[in-house]
């Protein structure tokens, strides 16, 4: 039997106007695995995420996850589904942001409960305990009556990494969740990352953290103007490999500070 | 002669001033209620309907903030209820008006907030997989509403001090209530004194009220 990855993006194509941001991406990540996009600015890594969740409309190719096409109905010609149809799909996927998007009217609990009583339907109780328990995970069960202005950002992070892994996704999305943080900061986020990995959560991730990354990963993929240029083990990708001319300067420019 | 201020007799007619000072109060309060409820329809349909139905919004909205309140107040009590069969009071005509007024001016004031709301915090709403209807519910609305306070205020406190166009038609406000003493006392100038400190008081303590209501909802973005 042919093993199906959860995620599979085949020759996706996205173009804003006549600027074309993805040319034919390929990628694939199975279940537990935990894949990082590198690349230059304007490469198009943030582009590929919100398409994984149809934050953003696709042109060509496909993306699936455990078999179902994220944006188009089954089965038809890049028919859209309905909205409906896609508040339903995008439950399948979390997204963490750089920008921790955190709702500020509401409070940490609240803002992790909102999903899991609209969307999963669960009581006030159910969605409040599974909020607890995740806000403990992230260390902040202190914090569940705060509002998003009354934490600091690594907290606020945080917050955002609960409210998506509380709604149980199958693959969990983060685009550089600690650049707008403080360095002092980014620790406390990335460790509740790497406990998330030994999980076995499936995530696909985009950081310029290099050194986590390569600590984290199973598999980097390293994105160049909108296409897959180099991909493999964290210890391949990272040796320069492949006498990939891109990757090389772009993996240069880390050296001698982080790695 | 020289003229001798003389409040005695504004004071004996105070409880005139003070019902007409409630009434404002009233007629403002309810007027930015209903307006509330038009504006806020209004605004929501207008960021979701056609070109058609936005035509119609922004005519409306046009119409109200480009005629003179006192005229609006005259068509309504005066020329409404000779096209449509319906007798009212002026002071439910005047509620009609001022909601009609204020109604128009919150379209704006909603339309402006929907669009201030960040577009990460629809994004996160969207990413957790909630709907059109509960993006609006529970992330639109509550946050429009918060960005939307400061000028809902200064909406309430120019519609108190529009209650005074009221009198033209007899509503026993506060304006009302001063008129009605010039005509008894003949004391114009201490009536007038006393009613603009009213008026100022009155909207100071507004102002006051609201900015704590400000303080507690903020948002930060
Ligand atoms: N909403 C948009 N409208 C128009 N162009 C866009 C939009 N979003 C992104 N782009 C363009 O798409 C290209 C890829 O952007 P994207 O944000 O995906 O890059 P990135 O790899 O995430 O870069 P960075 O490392 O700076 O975050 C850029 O040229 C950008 O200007
Ligand atoms: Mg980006």
């Amino acid at each position: 039997m042919e093993v199906v990855p959860l995620l599979a993006i085949e020759q996706l194509s996205k173009s804003f106007g006549s600027n074309e941001v993805l040319k034919s991406v390929d990628l694939s990540v199975s279940a537990g695995e935990v894949v990082t996009i590198i690349g230059p600015s304007g490469s198009g890594k943030t582009t590929l995420l919100r398409c994984v969740n149809f934050l953003e409309f696709y042109d060509g190719g496909s993306i699936r996850i455990d078999g179902s096409e994220v944006g188009f109905r089954d089965g038809s010609q890049r028919r859209r589904r309905t909205e409906r149809d896609l508040a339903r799909m995008r439950a399948e996927t979390g997204m963490v942001f750089q920008s921790f998007n955190l709702f500020p009217h509401l409070t940490a609990e609240q803002n992790v409960t909102l999903g899991l009583q609209q969307v999963r339907g669960k009581s006030r109780k159910d969605a409040r305990d599974t909020a607890r328990h995740w806000l403990a995970r992230v260390g902040l069960e202190h914090k569940a009556g705060s509002l998003p202005s009354e934490l600091s950002g690594g907290q606020q992070q945080r917050v955002g990494i609960a409210r998506a892994v509380a709604m149980e996704p199958k693959v969990l999305l983060l685009d550089e969740i600690t650049s707008a943080l403080d360095p002092e900061l980014v620790g406390e986020v990335l460790d509740v990352v790497t406990q998330l990995a030994a999980d076995g959560m499936t995530m696909l991730m985009v950081t310029h953290e290099i050194a986590f990354a390569r600590d984290a990963s199973h598999r980097i993929v390293f994105m160049a103007d909108g296409r897959v240029s180099a991909e493999g083990s964290p210890d391949h990708i990272m040796s320069g490999a492949d006498g990939n001319d891109r990757l090389e300067a772009f993996l240069s420019r880390f050296r001698g500070s982080r790695i | 002669m020289g003229y001798h201020l003389n409040f005695n007799l504004v004071w004996r007619h105070f409880d005139k001033l003070l019902n007409g000072l409630v009434l404002s109060l009233e007629l403002a309060l309810l007027s930015i209620l209903i307006g509330a409820v038009i504006g806020l329809t209004l605004a929501v349909w207008y960021v979701s309907a056609g070109r058609f139905a936005r035509g119609l919004i922004s005519g409306y909205v046009e119409v109200i903030r480009n005629v003179p309140l006192l005229l609006l107040v005259y068509l309504v009590f005066y020329g409404l209820p000779t096209v449509v069969n319906i007798a009212y009071d002026a002071t439910t005509s005047f509620v009609l008006t001022l909601s009609l007024y204020s109604g128009a001016y919150l379209v704006e004031v909603f339309r402006s907030g929907l669009d201030a709301v960040p577009r990460g915090q629809i994004d996160a709403g969207r990413a957790i997989g909630l709907t059109p209807i509960q993006r609006l519910a529970y992330v639109r609305l509550p946050i429009m509403t918060r960005i939307s306070l400061p000028a809902l205020s200064n909406t309430f406190i120019s519609l108190f001090k529009d209650t005074s166009i009221a009198s033209v038609i007899a509503v026993p406000e506060l304006t009302f209530g001063a008129q009605w003493i010039n005509n008894t006392t003949f004391r114009i100038v201490e009536v007038y004194l006393v009613v603009t400190t009213i008026y100022l008081i009155a909207g100071y303590m507004i102002l006051l009220l609201l900015r704590l209501v400000e303080r507690r909802f903020r948002v930060e973005r």
